[in-house]
Formats: structure tokens, sequence, C-alpha cells
């Protein structure tokens, strides 16, 4: 019909292209340089199993791409198609373009539940799952911020925005206090609080793919419905839309994403904001297809920004501190931009 | 179960928390005519309308739609029975016009079903009717308040069904395409379709509706036919203010003259 649906499946097949060609273009960078060709070389020798493909190659290779970078790759191409996600749902159901995870104060409540179970690692509590933590305390977060905002059943844009930034300021400072309870574990805590994904594993990235999947079927599933919310509840409603069962489903959803990637991650800012803006712009607004460019975007835009802190800047930057820098700035544009629409 | 009776409310009661918005509502509203709810504000009207598409439950009595409790019918089923328009239409994100007015088919679209040619038709028709056809490719986001109102009927419209509700929806035009708005509704009516409105402006519904539904504190204070409720005896009483009710050369219709003060 129109030109944006013409361009989609292009779109989304270059994304698609873009992401596996900047997975072994990244691969290769770093501290002991390996060329493209290697790279898939060691990659496909490790799928077929067929040891002849890496012959005449530096063992260490195998261990470097398969052992260091490559986790930590997927895991920024998970995290940041699961932030793009997130930030798809987050926009569409609470009807503003500035929600992300990180404006809503979201991405502070899981880093708060994964500082709790962090530290209380080693105590008398044992070992806890730091991702289900993530989980309890992003939704935790979630529920005080729309409860903050709303007024009689009524969701106004600029009141959530700074509901969010209330309770993500409360939650910092109660991260602070438990870096402060626990003086020991701080170094560790602080620089997975600003985000990164040096020293990723396998495992993790089974996780994050795993969740990252699982909310993208759901978001493709609920995709006409969550449109149609955009005509505001009472018509969403009257149009046949269950609004507040598919609301509640893609929340916990959303909420769950959150919790995996921060776990995963640490507080990685922006992503959410930016990348659903981006490709709303080039594939249209229609969530199913919107959720779709905004995964592949996302993966590849966290990628890009991790291997510039990992392998371009002299010294590594928490890729939170990089995502934030360049989001920050953004948001402030949508901010003003928005503002003219609206009067 | 009797086929296509319309609306039957016996004693319903709603509330917000501890305050009363409807106190026993009685009313018959068979299909095929023009309905016009006018009451004070917070009287109840949008109330009313929520109660009627099983958006809000009532707290006592029973809404029947075609003589089984609205709420019975399904979410998608009532859908395809009862279109809204609301009075207000922020759409926060750029759909073009013609996807916010096929989001009417979403109630006969399967999950993964995309709109067919039928569904493509029912919408052009829809804009065709508004007058938006030329608006077709243009972004919501870009458009007037009247141009976005038209939008928000005609998809209202695209969703065909027997039933339609207006929640104010003309608040924010102009007359003229208030007068448009009003036109399409009652050609509707013409065709066997019934159309329940809650206006404001009390000549529009004299000149429109068959009957008029006054409600008064959450209370149906009069329900007939227009030329039999609209008096001033029934705008005193309803509204506290001094009108004179009388049949109007130009327009052909019982119109409401006030007393504006001295």
């Amino acid at each position: 019909m129109t030109s944006t649906h013409r361009a989609y499946p292009w779109l989304a097949m270059g994304l698609m292209l873009a992401v596996c060609i900047a997975i072994v273009l990244s691969t290769g960078l770093g501290f002991i340089p390996i060329t493209p060709a290697e790279v898939v070389r060691v990659i496909a020798s490790r799928l077929t199993g067929d040891t002849g493909l890496t012959a005449g190659l530096d063992p260490v290779f195998s261990y470097v791409v398969l052992d260091v970078r490559l986790p930590r790759i997927l895991a920024a191409v998970g995290v940041g198609a699961g932030l793009a996600i997130c930030g798809v749902l987050f926009q569409g159901l609470l009807l503003n373009p500035l929600a992300d995870p990180y404006t809503l104060g979201i991405s502070s409540g899981a880093a708060f539940g994964a500082s709790v179970a962090l530290l209380a690692d080693g105590t008398l509590l044992g070992h806890l799952p730091v991702p289900l933590f993530a989980f309890a305390g992003a939704m935790a977060a979630l529920v005080v911020v729309l409860w903050l905002a709303s007024h009689d059943g009524q969701l106004s844009a600029n009141t959530l925005i700074l509901s969010g930034v209330i309770v993500g300021a409360i939650l910092a400072a109660g991260i602070s206090f438990m870096k402060y309870l626990a003086d020991e574990q701080v170094g560790v805590i602080v620089f997975w609080l600003m985000g990164s994904f040096a020293g990723r594993t396998w495992a993790q990235v089974g996780v994050v793919f795993a969740t990252v999947l699982a909310g993208l079927l759901v978001a493709v599933y609920y995709g006409r419905d969550l449109n149609i919310i955009a005509l505001g509840s009472r018509t969403s409603d009257s149009l046949g839309v269950e609004t507040g069962r598919v609301r509640k489903i893609l929340l916990v959803a959303a909420s769950l994403l959150v919790g995996v990637c921060v776990s995963v991650s640490g507080i990685i800012g922006f992503i959410g904001l930016i990348v659903p803006h981006l490709m709303r712009m080039v594939a249209g607004p229609d969530n199913r297809r919107l959720t779709v460019v905004a995964a592949l975007a996302g993966g590849l835009l966290l990628l890009m920004a991790d291997t510039v802190t990992r392998a371009v800047l002299p010294a590594e930057v928490p890729i939170g501190v990089l995502t934030a820098l360049i989001g920050g700035p953004f948001f402030c544009y949508i901010f003003r931009r928005r503002g003219a629409f609206h009067g | 179960m009797v086929e296509n009776t319309g609306f039957l409310l016996h004693d319903v009661h709603f509330a917000y928390g501890d305050k009363a918005a409807l106190r026993g509502v009685d009313l018959t509203l068979p299909l095929g005519r023009f309905y016009g709810v006018v009451g004070p504000n917070g009287c109840g009207k949008s109330t009313l309308l929520d109660v009627l598409m099983a958006n809000r439950q009532p707290r006592q009595g029973r809404v029947l739609l075609d003589g089984a409790a609205v709420g019975h019918h399904g979410r998608r089923q009532l859908a395809r029975q009862v279109a809204l328009v609301p009075q207000d239409f922020a759409i926060p994100f750029a759909f073009t016009v013609l996807e916010v007015v096929l989001m009417g088919r979403h109630p006969y679209l399967p999950r993964f079903g995309t709109p067919t040619a039928a569904d493509l038709d029912c919408a052009e028709q829809a804009m065709a009717a508004l007058g938006i056809a030329e608006l077709r490719e243009r972004s919501v986001t870009g458009l007037s308040g009247g141009e976005k109102q038209r939008v928000v009927v005609a998809r209202a419209l695209a969703q065909d069904t027997p039933i339609l509700l207006l929640d104010e929806a003309t608040s924010n035009l102009d007359i003229r395409h208030t007068l448009e708005i009003f036109q399409v509704a009652r050609e509707r009516v013409r065709h066997g379709r019934t159309v329940i409105a809650v206006v404001h402006n009390l000549n529009l519904a004299a000149a429109y509706c068959d009957e008029m539904v006054f409600l008064d504190e959450g209370r149906v204070a009069a329900a007939g036919p227009t030329a039999t409720t609209l008096t001033s005896t029934t705008i005193a009483e309803v509204f506290g203010v001094e009108s004179r009710v009388a049949r109007d050369d130009f327009c052909g219709t019982l119109q409401v003259s006030f007393r504006y003060g001295d």
C-alpha cells in the first residue's frame, strides 16, 4: 500500500544481513586481530564439527573467537534486541513516545533487584538467582510508577516520565546504600551497574536469546491489538480488544525482558528509546513490523556501541555511559519536537 | 433469545468508588432510531454509553442487548454490533488515515489475517461518506482536529455495526463538520440502523433525534419521542434554565430558545 509497506521486507532482510556482518567483523576486532575470513572458518568449524576448516590457524584464534569474543558479542546483540522490543512495547502500551525501560525507572528497579541478589551472595541467604530478582525489581518499579502516574484511570505522558525519573532516583539511592553496606564487592557492582558485556558466558547468551525470542513472539502475536490500544482504551475495548488483559500480558513480558537484559549487562539506557523511534520513521508505526525491525536494529546498534568501547577506544568505557551520552541528547530532541506537535 | 430488540436497561446502578454515576436507570431503546442523550455535565451520559458497551459492569441491574446481557456477547461479538466514537481522540503514532480506518475491521479479522478486498471496500466507503478519501495516505498526526475527528468517525463506520454510539463526537468541530457528521448518522438511521448520541447542544438533538433521553444526577428525568420530551418544563427541571421550545420554520424542527439574562 504505502511506501513503508513495500520497503519492509527489504529493511528486515537488510538489517538481518547487517547484524550477521557486524558480528563477524566485530569478532575480528580487538587486541589480537583476526580477519573476517578466519572468523567465519572458526565458527563454521565449530558448527559443522569439521576440524579441517581451522587447519593452519593459530589455535588461540579458536579460543578467542568462541570463548572470549562471541559470547560477549551475542550477548550485546541479544540485549540490544531485548531493550528495543521493550521500548516498542512500553511506548505502545503507555501511548508515550518517550517511554523506555530506562526513562520509566524500570531498569533501575531491575538493577536494584539484581544488586540485592548479588550482595546476598556469600551471606546467610546464599546464592540467589539474579535474573529472577531483576525481574521482580522491574515489576515492582513498574507497578509503583504506574500507580504514581495514574489519576482516575488516566495516564498523562509527562507525569509518567516524571514518575519514572523519581522512582529511578529513589532506587539509585537504594543501590548506593547497598554499595555502602557491602564495600568489598563494590568494584564488581559499580562496573556492572554502568553496563558492560565483558566476560559474558554462553549460558547468559542462551538465557538472553530465549527470552528475547519469546518476547518477540508475544509482541508480534499481540501486535495488532497494540496498534489499536494506541487509539485509547475505550476505543480498543469497543473494537473487541481485551485491552486490560493484553496490557497486563505485554507489561509482564516487557518487565521480564528488562529483568533478563539488566541482569546480563547492567543498566543500558536509551536503546529502547532511540531504536523504536528511528525504525518507526522507516518502517511505519505498525507494531507487528516495528517489533521485528526494532529488535534487529537494537541488536545492531548495541553491538556497534559495545565494539567501540571494547576495540576502538583506548580504555574500556562502560557501555551504559556511551549509550547515555548518545541517547540523552536524542531524548531532548524528541521531547522538544513532541512539544511542538502537542501545542 | 429475542432477536434484534435493541437495548433494554433495568434498574442500572453504577458508581466510581463511592461516587454514584447511575442510580436506577430504566430504558428501552428499540433499534432503528436516532437517540439523543442529554443532561448537565457529570450526569452520567458517558457512563451510560460505557455500560451499553460493557466497558463497565453495572453494580446492580441488567443491561440487555437483543435479549442477552451485554457482557455475555463477548468483546469481539459485541464489537460487530456496537461501535463507539469517543470524545477524545489522541493518536500518538503516525498511522496513516487508511490504517486507522481499517482498524475498524479488527473485530472481523482473524489474528494473523490481513484485510480483504471487502474490508478495504468498507474502509473506502466510510472515508468517502466523511469526505476524507483524499487523506488516505496522510499521517493522522499531521491532521487538523476536525480532520482527525472525521477519521475517528470513519473508523467507527468501517466497523459496520447495527448500532453506533457517539460520545460528544462533534464537541471539537465547527458547525459545518458537526452537521456533516450528524447527516451521516441520520443517513444510517434511515437505512434501519441505530444511533445513540450524547449531545450537549439541545438544538442539534432537536433537529436530528427521533427520541431523547434526559439524564439528571444518574437518573432518567424524561425519555421518549423528541416532540413530547423536549419541553421547557423538562429543560427547566434538568438544566435549571428558562427556555421556550417551538417549531422553527427555517429548519422545520423543534428548536429551543433560551433567556440569556438581562
